[in-house]
């Protein structure tokens, strides 16, 4: 116990506490805010009320708005999961002529062409098809942009299933169908749930591309709608806002909650140096 | 990393065949095909117009060449928007989230369970929030009057987005990020042999002389995986214009604002496509430069 050591202690749990700080202290308002009689821009002890849940159920958009959230996030995760896991199962398993140029690709591309870069294409696009408003065709657009990164994590996972499984199927006589379901997906499972929950938390949270595509409120997202409420007549509408903002958030929570417990937020190997 | 996994001499464990392979990616190929490569191959073509959202040009765009490039490397709010653009990715991203993040996994490492927990937990927490909820926080702590920083620093007049805006966006994007760059530390980490660590420690070798001499060389693959994410993520996040739209007065215009502003509010499609051009040509050289310092170090 020397008092260099001590010191040390000392200074560990002050910077310990700053970072726990600056990473808590903006989300108090989302346990503040939406309880608060006059809820605003800023922090404070609440003076404690419903009356704005109910004023938020009461708003005409917001709960649709949370079930189009649902419907664009569901086609677009499972499109991505269905697809990246079809494609990385091939990949993974069969030298296809071109292979490794194609994942070459794919890995460039999933981190060169990004939403933002390729806005005005694919807002140009999906004009010319009268495909704007549409939420299937938005989910798509979500869909192809996570396609790439997610065939990737998800080969690195179906690479580490052995060989033998497949093999000693195959003696017994399953097809390649059975293989899939029945060997595969059950032994590569954590990484499909990852990639079905990264796919979730990123389409739930997607504002960019929903902001362009669906100009129409009946359609839009909660992300969309949230920024509507801020920007709508000048003035943000704060009654709505905060216990809106929560109850879009309590999804990706969840998630996160269920995930930490059932396999533990950590790469698996998933990012090789 | 493509060609990691060699195929052994089983050449096909699944008994696909080449064909039914080929029909499993297909799917996938052509959705990636519509929606993000021919986007990026168009920006070619829509770049070399003078094509407008309404307007004559709306309907018969008309084909300028290399014109539109030329201006916006010419046009100051280019200018200024690209150096904005690499300040925010400096500061915010490879300074920033990269030294933070790599701290949390250094420091947590031999931290009491519970407080590791609870550390993770709060930047994770930071990380997965949808983006608009996100930028209600921030309003929450930099807003003007009732912001919680102006109450802490007993300033409550500053309107900290409006007269600080680049620092307030970098200094956002650090809490926003550090969530990634912690998480691969924290599994590059776990890889340093400890004997090594043991090693240091009895030689009686400093947290720093540790950190540069043993562990860096272990995970310096790792930190340029990492820099080259994050730097990628942070120049084409579109979160800021949720903050501060570009302003005030264009500074904190970086560039996916600006090529929105130019797209959708001037309608200058053609325009905002040169530009985005740009852009993706800086994230392919970025993204190229690192692919061959990853094959020299393999």
């Amino acid at each position: 116990m020397s008092p260099l050591w001590i010191l040390r202690r000392i200074g560990f749990y002050v910077l310990i506490t700053v970072v726990l700080a600056f990473f808590a202290v903006p989300m108090l308002w989302l346990a503040s805010a939406p309880f608060d009689s006059k809820p605003g821009l800023g922090l404070r002890w609440p003076d404690w009320t419903l009356s704005n849940v109910s004023a938020t159920f009461d708003h005409p958009y917001t709960l649709s708005s949370l079930v189009n959230s649902l419907i664009l996030c569901a086609i677009a995760t499972v499109v991505t999961t269905v697809l990246a896991a079809l494609a990385a199962y091939a990949l993974s398993r069969v030298r296809i002529p071109g292979r490794d140029l194609l994942l070459y690709l794919l890995l460039l591309l999933s981190s060169v062409v990004t939403g933002t870069a390729a806005m005005v294409p694919i807002f140009v696009m999906m004009l010319q098809l009268g495909l704007i408003n549409s939420q299937f065709g938005t989910a798509l657009v979500i869909a192809g942009g996570m396609l790439p990164a997610a065939i990737f994590i998800l080969k690195d996972f179906m690479d580490a299933v052995p060989r033998s499984y497949e093999e000693s199927a195959r003696v017994f006589g399953a097809s390649p169908w059975q293989v899939l379901g029945h060997v595969m997906l059950p032994v590569a499972r954590p990484g499909v749930a990852t990639i079905f929950v990264w796919a979730f938390v990123n389409a739930w949270g997607n504002f960019l591309l929903p902001f362009l595509l669906l100009r129409d409120v009946g359609q839009q997202p909660a992300a969309v709608l949230l920024r509507t409420l801020y920007d709508e007549g000048g003035s943000a509408n704060l009654t709505v806002i905060p216990v809106f903002s929560l109850l879009y958030s309590i999804p990706v929570v969840v998630l996160y909650l269920f995930v930490n417990k059932r396999y533990g937020f950590r790469f698996h190997g998933g990012i090789k140096s | 990393m493509a060609s990691s996994v060699p195929d052994s001499s089983g050449l096909d464990s699944s008994g696909l065949g080449v064909r039914r392979a080929v029909g499993f990616v297909a799917p996938a190929l052509v959705l990636i095909g519509i929606f993000l490569v021919f986007p990026a191959l168009w920006t070619l073509y829509i770049g070399i117009t003078n094509y407008q959202l309404t307007g004559p040009a709306a309907a018969n765009p008309r084909v300028v060449g290399l014109d539109n490039v030329l201006e916006a490397v010419q046009d100051p709010l280019f200018t200024n928007s690209v150096w904005l653009t690499a300040l925010f990715v400096l500061f915010s991203a490879v300074i920033g989230q990269n030294v933070l993040g790599f701290a949390l996994a250094w420091l947590l490492r031999s931290a009491s369970q519970w407080l590791r927990r609870t550390v993770e937990g709060l930047v994770l927490l930071s990380w997965i929030l949808p983006s608009t909820v996100v930028a209600f926080l921030w309003f929450a702590v930099l807003s003007r009057d009732t912001g919680t920083l102006g109450l802490l620093l007993g300033s409550p007049e500053t309107s900290w987005l409006v007269q600080y805006p680049m620092i307030s966006l970098i200094i956002f994007n650090i809490w926003r990020g550090t969530a990634f760059s912690m998480l691969l530390y924290t599994s590059a980490l776990a890889a340093v042999p400890p004997s090594q660590l043991e090693t240091a420690r009895l030689v009686g070798a400093s947290g720093w002389q540790t950190v540069r001499d043993v562990v860096f060389p272990h995970i310096r693959g790792h930190v340029l995986t990492n820099t080259l994410l994050i730097s990628l993520w942070t120049a084409n996040d579109f979160t800021p214009f949720l903050l501060t739209s570009g302003g005030p007065n264009h500074q904190s215009e970086v560039l996916p604002v600006l090529i929105y502003r130019q797209a959708l509010e001037s309608g200058q499609l053609g325009y905002a496509s040169a530009m985005s051009l740009l852009l993706l040509i800086g994230n392919l050289a970025v993204a190229l430069v690192y692919l061959r310092l990853l094959r020299r170090r393999a």
